[in-house]
């Protein structure tokens, strides 16, 4: 019923060392992670603690100031030669990125492009796929987070759950190598919270790699492989999500778990 | 949100007896600005209709005249064309303005400054006594004299292309500002979510921010094109063929010179009238996805 058993153990992102700054204000301050193929790892930490930075370091949507991250085995935003490091041309971080999957807090579809528009933009434009099979392609990861039937609505037309599945469609469109959430359902009514969940949990289910930010507690503990709490730039716990949602080794995770259970 | 209590027939009776019977607020001030504005506008239009100083039947000889026609022509083959190249050379400017590229950014904004700065009117002179500057135009190795293509300037800089020219580089200076408006206005998860999909800087910006940003655009590039009609009269000071120098020609040899300008103005007026309606079905068409 989950990402939990089909691991295994090559690592597929691994970060050590990261360190960011937005001017004076450090915002990461030494992150060393691992995340095996196929596993789930969700976060969780209070407002600013870095998450949504840490996730777009991952496909370089933000540059790191020191230490390393490599997905799949290769550097990210550099190239390593003579023991030298050699920025990413634009060309070669795109073709990095396009391998990243990423999903938004809002959704961020384009609006002047139906629904399946959104899901071939990038197979045809960045890859220069034929156009017949990314159709093919396109309606089937539109009938795989179910929305079939919705192909020509533009995303206004589309409620919020349904949006955000049309961009987790967009995203696998490009059968990326990992796939990164950053708090997906957190735009949402809550009634449209659990049919982006049961997508995720689906596409957990088929083996993907995923780095979720989330708050819902309960996908953590049922999807996630390893959970990991941060705060203030730091990860302060992380290990099975069960143990640290119910046994936090931390008084800082423990103080974060006790007011937001209150809520 | 929810059907909680649907609404019985007493409650529907209810809301029949509540129905609204006020008395609006008269608005005495509408009346009489209507009342001294259509006065005061009779009055004008009487002094004109009597005045013996105008013969209406020579405006209404010259609206249908050939020459006046051909002017006309020329005036919308010279809108057109310095209207498509003042776009381009904003979309060229707007987006260089933007890119990373400081030497490309630099060049942008130096070009908006100079060419705002200068008045049409000049530019247009300057344009049209181009061969006063450089007698000859060519392609050549830039402090050397090797020169691949050389050619007379006035066999190139014909009135024509020197004031296309001179309106397709002023208007490009105003357009690279609401292009610029236009692109900025575009949610930036747009650019970020085509970037984290692959795509280039350059293709986000030709496939997801720019038709965005055209709904933005369109608006205010109606009024540029309206604007840019009109302008075209000035380029009568270098004989530039179009509808008001035609006006100029015949008022030079009838010396009915008001008017010849009723009989520009018509045009003028009926052509901006006709772009006004365009204007605003493009509009709606532009907002296709969006919802309203
Ligand atoms: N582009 C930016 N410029 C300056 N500061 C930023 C920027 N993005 C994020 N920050 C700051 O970095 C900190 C961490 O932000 P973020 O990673 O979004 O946290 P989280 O996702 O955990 O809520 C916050 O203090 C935020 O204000
Ligand atoms: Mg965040």
């Amino acid at each position: 019923m989950s990402g939990k058993g089909n691991m295994n153990s090559t690592p597929m992102v691994i970060a050590q060392g990261v360190r960011k700054s937005f001017g004076r204000h450090e915002v990461l301050k030494g992150i060393d992670l691992e995340v095996n193929n196929g596993e789930v790892m969700c976060f969780l930490g209070p407002s600013g603690s870095g998450k949504s930075t840490f996730l777009r370091c991952v496909n370089r949507l933000e540059t790191i100031d020191a230490g390393r991250i490599r997905v799949d085995g290769s550097l990210v935003g550099f190239k390593e030669r003579n023991g030298r490091l050699y920025d990413l041309t634009e060309k070669e971080l795109a073709r990095q990125r396009s391998q990243i999957g990423m999903v938004f807090q809002r959704f961020n579809l384009f609006a002047h492009m139906t629904a399946l528009e959104n899901v071939m933009e990038a197979p045809r434009h960045v890859r220069r796929q034929p156009k017949r099979e990314v159709l093919d392609r396109a309606q089937d990861a539109l009938a795989r987070v179910g929305l079939s039937g919705h192909e020509h609505k533009y995303p206004a037309q589309l409620s919020g759950g349904q949006q955000q599945r049309v961009a987790i469609a967009r995203a696998l469109a490009m059968d990326p190598k990992v796939m990164l959430f950053d708090e997906p359902t957190s735009a949402l009514d809550p009634e449209l919270v659990g049919e982006v969940l049961d997508v995720m949990r689906g596409l957990a289910d088929s083996g993907m790699t995923m780095i979720v930010v989330t708050h819902e507690i309960e996908f953590a503990k049922e999807v996630g492989d390893e959970l990991v709490f941060m705060d203030g730039g730091l990860v302060v716990e992380k290990g099975d999500p069960r143990q640290v949602l119910e046994n936090p080794q931390q008084e800082r995770t423990r103080r974060f778990l006790r007011a937001t259970a209150t809520v | 949100m929810t059907v909680a209590s649907a609404p019985t027939v007493t409650a529907r009776d209810e809301a029949l007896d509540m129905s609204i019977k006020a008395v609006p607020v008269r608005h005495y001030g509408q009346w009489l600005t209507a009342v001294v504005v259509t006065v005061l506008l009779g009055a004008f239009v009487m002094a004109l209709a009597q005045n013996e100083n105008l013969d209406y039947s020579i405006v209404a000889a010259n609206l249908f005249a050939g020459p006046i026609l051909r002017g006309l022509v020329v005036t919308f083959q010279l809108t057109a064309v310095a209207m498509i190249g003042g776009v381009l050379i904003g979309v060229l400017l707007a987006v260089s303005k933007l890119s990373s590229n400081k030497v490309l950014s630099a060049i942008a904004t130096g070009y908006v400054w100079f060419f705002r700065g200068v008045p049409l009117l000049v530019l247009i002179l300057i344009f049209g006594n181009f061969s006063l500057l450089f007698d000859t135009l060519g392609i050549g190795i830039p402090f050397t004299d090797i020169m691949f293509v050389e050619v007379e300037t006035n066999a190139v800089m014909t009135t024509f292309v020197a004031a296309a020219a001179a309106l397709a580089i002023h208007e490009g200076a105003y357009m690279a500002e609401i292009v610029r408006g236009g692109i900025l206005g575009v949610d930036h998860g747009q650019k970020e979510a085509a970037a984290a999909l692959g795509m280039r800087p350059g293709l986000a910006m030709f496939r997801i921010v720019l038709p965005q940003a055209l709904r933005m655009i369109i608006p205010p590039t109606g009024n540029q094109l309206i604007l840019l009609l009109k302008s075209s009269s000035l380029v009568s000071v270098i004989a530039g063929g179009e509808l008001m120098t035609a006006v100029h020609d015949i008022a030079a040899v009838n010396y009915r010179t008001i008017e010849m300008f009723f009989v520009a103005s018509f045009w003028y007026l009926i052509i901006v009238s006709v772009l006004s309606i365009g204007q605003r079905f493009v509009e709606r068409r532009a907002g296709r996805g969006y919802n309203r």
